[in-house]
């Protein structure tokens, strides 16, 4: 080798591993038009299917006549739940213990629900031919207000569980009653807010949203009649449980199911669920044996494929007269829609609302979530939060400031003084979780400094005055957020998805000449998976990044893994991937002792390599055992040099964050302007603080757009409102704030590389923050809650109901 | 209604410097006739009502949202894809290696868009300021960048588009 002495930092910084910027792996082909999505995939004889839907959101269906439509030249098939029933396809399973309609079973219990599945030659046909089935109705009662949902005379909506007076979490309540789950010490809290010297209440809703990722749920199912086998592309956050869910519910064996997600156009939780599209889809293409695409429109995705959140928190804080929290107690009313299909972890019906205690040492709090249907879409789904993670943040810090208010504190310092300290970690919370590691006052303290905190409260005062006296019509606010997460889901013992534990996995292979091959269980929509993978093997095997390739998505070769939502890929695969490459380092050192007739104890490593200690003149690097590993491995060990690795993680991590945002508010108008957004993010070790830094913006934005304006609404006739981008909002650089970023690093200590997770903290502590500036605004004029969503016509209709419009 | 009774139109198109003729009906839309019969699939479709941009292609040199427009309509046009818009010797072009070194990109499904936008807008004004790209793309819907490296890959771009280095880091 002629290479030329290089020195240590030189060769570490060529792994480009673990901390460093490293440039994506991705962006070579998605900037060039080459990225593989799954409306790119063609396959010979492709059929295009598409739903007829409903138009009412709660009617019987007297009659589905579809010979016009199959008359239609090019038009193949029509597909209604009468011919799903033969096939026991009618129904399915959801991930929260209830069932759904596939295609509409004698009744329609939202607007849009899945009514026939017609397939034709190409789209334009199936939309031609989409027109020409027709449905007749029966209009029935609808109900929208999930607060009527239990009236005695509420209509019934899902007769098919009639005289189940027990669901999948326990007993039902009222025929629109789906669970009651509970959780805390009520006796307790009822004493301390009995014995409170101040106690706070207050109604703290969380509005439907959607996460509408650019590229909506789409699919091609081609099914081979000959082998028996089902190939299934599709926009898969969770590949092979879509495969085992796909086994059971169509009876192919598992092994004959090859389920592929290409690239993915975001996902944001959206493409976690298993929707009709797919198990149509499926169905079209054994009955035709042709492949069939299914491809939702904006207007379907928005209105049918998971919505998120519909979580309406009454929340209770008792305290003492000085400010330290004594109690929490919060009941949830949670709209799932006409069919419970939230994707959380079977077991828990409500995710880990659980975490609501949030960053505060409560010595006792109680939860209660019940859970009803309503004429709306089913779903659920944690759009870009763990399960239920961002309703517990936006609760708990929202009332937060109410007491805040109600006792005259600034909201900073009533969060100090509450604060977990650092030497109760890890915490037992008072709802069941163990906090695994954090600095909270540190991280609060960095960030106010960095915001000049006070400096901006004097200002604030400075115009509050000057409002008062008339000279100015802007108000200002300062929102102040500290959340903390729970990712990572999950242990075994605690998580599962319909019996599936919750763990993930990696297997990395080295080939003689040094360069790897690793497939993963985790499935990247953007965060850049291929990239940052291979830094954490970069710096575990010291192979460089580049010589590195990174595989998702295919359940043929890449080991069975559970996914990539609820920030577990960092904690769970990220683990897993750290552990599998251990197992070869170990191996490695067995290789290199041989190779340099030495002890395996004599060596330590170096970067890239194993030394013998004292004389680290004599070393082997990782490519040259490598070589040997292939070619002249030591006598009684197997040749090759590979593992995998399933991790089972034995707690979940709790990334945190201090988050700070200024905002100005004309109230003639409405209009709110973000003058600053400070995000001070501890996601524990950071692995590439570019893509940290990419998904703190992403994150804040999608905050943004959810806490300023964005909606999923239904009017009384449970029409949905804001299924196009023309109603529903989605920020443009225009209206998207500029973005300050900072971070502390705690690691976790239970993690391998004490990594926690980040692509959801910015959106779990975004929406408290932008609603706590909102509604620090007007605090002082005397409002103490004003909903969410806070677009331009809402907080000027908040204005004028403080009378600020005479 | 057969399929056969449908008139089909002759369309002749100059797609990324290539001339095609192909024979489509005229309901087809443009992003259609690139994605499904030309394949180039590099251009996606978000919304279908022109809002999101992310079939955004260049036509005569102005940003088009090929989702709302007929191929038929593209008729003796030059069109320029995502897939024409590295330089001619393969290397690629600035805005292309802005979005990579700016980390302007996540999922990627936006950015074909968002890099044509980019294309027509630096043509159009050189050197913009900030506010200048943010309006300029404000077509052209992300859902992962939140937009702010995404202003620094074109300020990138138009730094080395007109010969001078740019400093600022990807955050």
């Amino acid at each position: 080798m002629n290479e030329m002495v290089i020195t240590r930092e030189q060769r570490e910084a060529r792994l480009e591993g673990m901390g460093c910027k490293r440039k994506r792996v991705e962006d070579i082909r998605f900037t060039q038009g080459k990225g593989q999505y799954v409306d790119d995939i063609k396959l010979p004889g492709m059929l295009h299917g598409d739903f007829v839907r409903s138009q009412y959101a709660h009617a019987r269906i007297k009659r589905i006549d579809a010979s016009r439509a199959l008359a239609l030249p090019g038009v193949i098939a029509v597909i209604t739940a009468e011919e799903l029933k033969p096939l026991g396809l009618h129904w399915m399973p959801t991930l929260a213990g209830d069932v759904q309609a596939v295609l509409a079973d004698g009744k329609v219990c939202f607007q849009n629900q899945e009514i026939a599945f017609v397939v034709a030659e190409n789209r334009y046909v199936v939309d031609d031919a989409l027109q020409l089935v027709e449905v007749e109705y029966e209009e029935l009662p609808v109900l929208v207000d999930p607060f009527t949902a239990m009236d005695p005379d509420a209509p019934v909506l899902r007769p098919d569980l009639d005289g189940k007076t027990v669901g999948a979490h326990g007993p039902r309540k009222h025929h629109n009653h789906i669970f009651e789950w509970t959780i805390g010490d009520k006796a307790a809290t009822d004493e301390a807010f009995n014995s409170a010297e101040v106690t706070i209440k207050e109604l703290i809703s969380y509005h439907r949203t959607h996460p509408s990722p650019l590229e909506t749920c789409q699919c091609l199912a081609s099914f081979d009649k000959v082998k028996g086998e089902l190939t299934l592309y599709g926009t898969f956050q969770a590949p092979h449980v879509i495969r085992t869910v796909a086994s059971l519910l169509s009876k192919i064996p598992e092994h004959k199911i090859h389920v592929i997600a290409p690239d993915i156009g975001g996902g944001f939780g959206n493409k976690v669920g298993a929707y009709s599209g797919y198990i149509c889809a499926i169905v079209a293409s054994i009955v035709t044996g042709l492949p069939v695409k299914w491809v939702e429109d904006r207007m379907e995705n928005l209105s049918t494929t998971s919505f998120a959140r519909d979580y309406h928190m009454t929340t209770e804080i008792a305290a003492t007269k000085d400010g330290k929290v004594t109690g929490l107690r919060v009941h949830v009313l949670a709209d799932h829609g006409a069919f419970d299909a939230c994707a959380d972890p079977s077991k828990w019906p409500a995710g880990f609302m659980n975490i609501v205690t949030g960053s505060y040492d409560f010595p006792v709090a109680h939860l209660a979530v019940d859970g009803v249907y309503t004429n709306k879409a089913p779903g659920g789904v944690a759009y870009r939060c763990s399960f239920r993670v961002t309703e517990a943040a936006y609760c708990i810090e929202r009332a937060m400031d109410v007491l805040a208010q109600k006792l005259g504190m600034d909201p900073a310092d009533l969060r100090m003084k509450n604060f977990i300290r650092r030497e109760q970690f890890p915490y037992q919370s008072a709802l069941g979780w163990e906090y695994d590691s954090g600095d909270y006052h540190l991280a609060m303290q960095k960030a106010m400094d960095a915001i000049g905190y006070r400096e901006l409260r004097a200002e604030q005062k400075a115009r509050q005055d000057a409002f008062r006296r008339g000279e100015t019509r802007e108000i200002m606010g300062i929102g102040v957020t500290f959340f903390t997460e729970i990712v990572g889901a999950g242990p075994s013992k605690n998580c599962d998805i319909l019996g599936v534990a919750m763990f993930d996995s990696a297997e990395i292979r080295i080939h003689p000449t040094g360069s790897i091959i690793a497939r993963m269980g985790s499935k990247s929509q953007g965060q850049g998976h291929e990239t940052t993978w291979a830094q954490i093997i970069a710096t575990e095997l010291g192979i460089p990044a580049d010589d590195i390739m990174i595989e998702e998505g295919n359940t043929d070769t890449a080991p069975y893994g559970l996914g990539t939502y609820g920030s577990r890929s960092t904690p769970v695969a990220g683990a897993a991937i750290a552990m599998a490459a251990r197992k070869i380092k170990n191996k490695a050192q067995m290789i290199a002792a041989h190779l340099l007739e030495v002890s395996e104890y004599d060596l330590e490593w170096d970067i890239d390599g194993f030394r013998v200690k004292g004389n680290p003149e004599r070393s082997k690097t990782m490519k040259e055992i490598a070589w040997a590993a292939y070619n002249a491995p030591p006598p009684g060990l197997e040749p090759g040099l590979e593992a995998v690795n399933y991790y089972d993680p034995p707690n979940m991590t709790y990334p945190f964050g201090a988050y700070f945002c200024v905002m100005d508010i004309d109230v003639d108008t409405g209009v709110a302007r973000i003058r600053r957004f400070y995000a001070l993010d501890d996601c524990g070790t950071r692995i590439n603080p570019m893509i940290i830094e990419g998904q703190v913006h992403g994150g804040l934005t999608e905050a943004f757009a959810i806490a300023m304006g964005q909606e999923i609404k239904y009017d009384e006739m449970g029409n949905v409102q804001g299924a196009s981008f023309m109603d529903f909002f989605l920020p443009t650089a225009v209206e998207t704030p500029h973005w300050e970023t900072d971070h502390t690093v705690t690691p976790s200590p239970h993690h391998p590389i004490g990594a926690k997770g980040v692509g959801e903290s910015p959106n779990v502590g975004g929406v408290p923050c932008f609603s706590n500036a909102v509604n620090d605004a007007f605090g002082f004029l005397g409002s103490t809650h004003i909903q969410m969503p806070h677009d331009a016509w809402r907080v000027w209709e908040a204005a004028k109901r403080l009378g600020l419009h005479q | 209604m057969d399929m056969s009774e449908i008139d089909t139109i002759p369309v002749t198109v100059t797609v990324n410097g290539r001339k095609v003729q192909r024979f489509v009906e005229p309901r087809t839309l443009l992003i259609h006739f690139l994605r499904e019969e030309l394949n180039l699939t590099g251009a996606h479709i978000g919304c279908e009502t022109s809002h999101c941009g992310a079939c955004t292609v260049e036509i005569d040199g102005q940003s088009v949202k090929s989702c709302t427009m007929f191929a038929v309509q593209a008729d003796g046009s030059a069109v320029t894809t995502v897939e024409g818009l590295a330089n001619p010797d393969g290397t690629l072009h600035a805005l292309q290696e802005g979005f990579r070194q700016m980390h302007g990109l996540q999922c990627g499904y936006c950015t074909p868009g968002m890099l044509m936008r980019a294309k027509v807008l630096l043509s159009e004004n050189p050197d913009p300021t900030e506010a200048e790209i943010r309006h300029g793309i404000a077509g052209n819907l992300c859902r992962c960048t939140g937009y702010q490296n995404i202003v620094k890959a074109i300020q990138y771009a138009a730094a080395k588009l007109n010969g001078r280095e740019f400093q600022e880091a990807a955050e």
